[in-house]
This record gives C-alpha cells, sequence and structure tokens, in this order.
C-alpha cells in the first residue's frame, strides 16, 4: 500500500515535474476563484448589516 | 437583443448568476474530480513519456481556455462595437485577466513539459512563441484598460485592439501545421478521431469541461461584483438573505 502511494507520487521520475505544474494550476484556481468570491461576501455583509 | 440588455439591471443579474452559481459549482467539482482521477491514477502511463505525459491534463485546457477566451472577447467586442451592448464590455473587461492568467500557466505548464520531454524549458518554436505572443497581446489589454481615462471611449478602443490581435488565434492553432516545430499536432480533433486513446481522452475532455466551468463562475462573480457593488443603487440587497 504504501509502496503504491510512493509509487504514485514518484510520478516514474518525473515527479519534480508534473506536481510543480499541478500546484501552479491549482494555485492559480484557487486565487481567481477566492479573491472575487471573498470580495462578493465582503460587501454582500456589509449591505446586510442595518447602519446604525 | 432586449433580453441580453434586460441582463443589464443588477437585481436580475444577481438573481441569475445566484440560481447558476451553485450548479455550475456542482458540475465543476464533479468534471473536474473525474478528470483529475481519471488522469493522474486511472490512465495508464505513456508509452514513451511515462508519467511525464499527466501535465496534458493541466497544460490542454489552460492552452484551450487561453485561446477560448480570447475568441469570446472577440465576439464581445463584435457585440459592444455593432450592437453597442454594455454586457459585452463587461465580459469583454473581466475575461481578460482570467485568459491572461491561462495563457501564462500553458506556458508554464508547457515549460514544465518541455525540460524532460525535449532537453529544454523554452525555444524559439512557432507554437511557444505565437502563444508567448498571446500573453503579451492579454498584458497590453490590461495595461489599456487600466490606463485609459475615459471609460466609454476606451472601451471602444479596446474592443478594436482585441480585434486585431484576433489575428494571433489561427496562428497560434495552425502553428504546428504551417512550420517544422518540437510541438506535437492536435490531441483532439472535431473532423476525425482523436490521436488519443480512450482510457486518456475522457479524463482530458472532462479537464476541459471544468475548466470551461470554472472560467463561467469566475466571469459571473466578477460581473456580478461590478454592476451590483460599483455601478448600481442596491436597497434591494438588503432584503436578499
Amino acid at each position: 500500500m504504501i509502496d503504491a502511494i510512493l509509487r504514485f507520487f514518484y510520478m516514474g521520475g518525473y515527479a519534480w515535474y508534473v506536481w510543480s505544474a499541478y500546484t501552479c494550476v491549482f494555485a492559480f484556481l484557487l486565487m481567481q476563484w477566492f479573491l472575487p468570491w471573498r470580495r462578493w461576501q465582503k460587501y454582500l455583509r456589509e449591505q446586510q448589516q442595518p447602519k446604525s | 437583443m432586449w433580453f441580453i440588455n434586460s441582463l443589464l439591471s443588477p437585481k436580475k443579474f444577481f438573481g441569475l448568476s445566484s440560481k447558476l452559481i451553485p450548479w455550475l459549482t456542482a458540475l465543476f467539482i464533479l468534471s473536474f474530480a473525474y478528470g483529475i482521477i481519471g488522469g493522474l491514477i486511472l490512465a495508464p502511463a505513456d508509452y514513451q513519456q511515462g508519467d511525464g505525459f499527466r501535465i496534458i491534463y493541466v497544460h490542454a485546457p489552460c492552452a484551450f481556455l487561453s485561446l477560448f477566451i480570447y475568441a469570446v472577447m472577440a465576439i464581445a467586442a463584435i457585440a459592444g462595437i455593432v450592437w453597442r451592448l454594455k454586457l459585452a464590455f463587461l465580459v469583454m473587461r473581466h475575461s481578460t485577466t482570467v485568459g491572461a492568467g491561462f495563457t501564462l500557466l500553458a506556458l508554464i505548464t508547457g515549460s514544465l513539459w518541455g525540460k524532460p520531454m525535449w532537453g529544454t524549458w523554452w525555444l524559439w518554436d512557432a507554437r511557444l512563441t505565437s502563444e508567448l505572443i498571446l500573453l503579451f497581446l492579454y498584458i497590453g489589454i490590461i495595461l489599456f484598460q487600466s490606463a485609459v481615462a475615459q471609460k466609454r471611449q476606451g472601451e471602444r478602443i479596446t474592443a478594436i485592439l482585441v480585434l486585431i490581435g484576433f489575428i494571433d488565434i489561427p496562428i497560434i492553432h495552425y502553428s504546428v501545421y504551417w512550420w517544422n516545430t518540437l510541438h506535437q499536432g492536435a490531441t483532439l480533433k472535431v473532423f476525425a478521431p482523436s490521436a488519443i486513446e480512450s482510457s486518456m481522452l475522457y479524463p482530458l475532455l472532462a479537464m476541459i469541461a471544468a475548466f470551461l466551468i470554472y472560467y463561467v463562475i469566475v466571469l459571473f462573480l466578477r460581473m456580478s461584483y461590478e454592476l451590483t457593488a460599483l455601478q448600481a443603487n442596491h436597497h434591494w440587497l438588503k432584503e436578499q438573505k
């Protein structure tokens, strides 16, 4: 089992290239989604709070 | 045309995007999960490139989106110039940064794939060079958008700039046929059988679908924010839960 997991992460010797490519893409996808989403949520909170 | 114009109402656009985004997110998660599991685990290693070929599951969707988003921007530019649709200019403006991001990612992941397969990070190959020009086009459009003072005039000039830059899109697509390049030819073909085995093909199609849905979600989020927060008087928002 552990061997299979290690083999998976080793990617036949291409681990550095494969995981770097996936990390760059995941980071971009997360950032592009999270930033507008957070801006939206902040704005909605501000609008729905009763003004004192 | 009245339907498209009616979407510009912040309230209508907010309603539409609030209804669509959860469904699109569910679709994105499903196709992304299938694509990742299929691409990283289920698909067999390539007989020549071994497991290194698995970069295709992020590289090809990024490269596809970089061209697709520019094509969407060009269509929006035509709609904006001809029919003066404000929504078209919004689509154009908010697609630019996403498109630039995917183009940069296509170049980075391509470089990470090229090093072990071709022995070099970069070469002035027709496909790579034309894709780099596309990145410069995106950056130029972003800089121009942020520099213009008069918004209405600026949008029309940006649209013309986008249309002039569109010449690069067929060049990128056909570069592998017009010139001798190290880059492989198209893996996916619309009118002919694809040059890839089905266990490798379906996860790739799922990843492309996931990235397309992702683009729509991000576009909706950005456009709703601009329409609602930056342009509108929004008393109705206080009634939303």
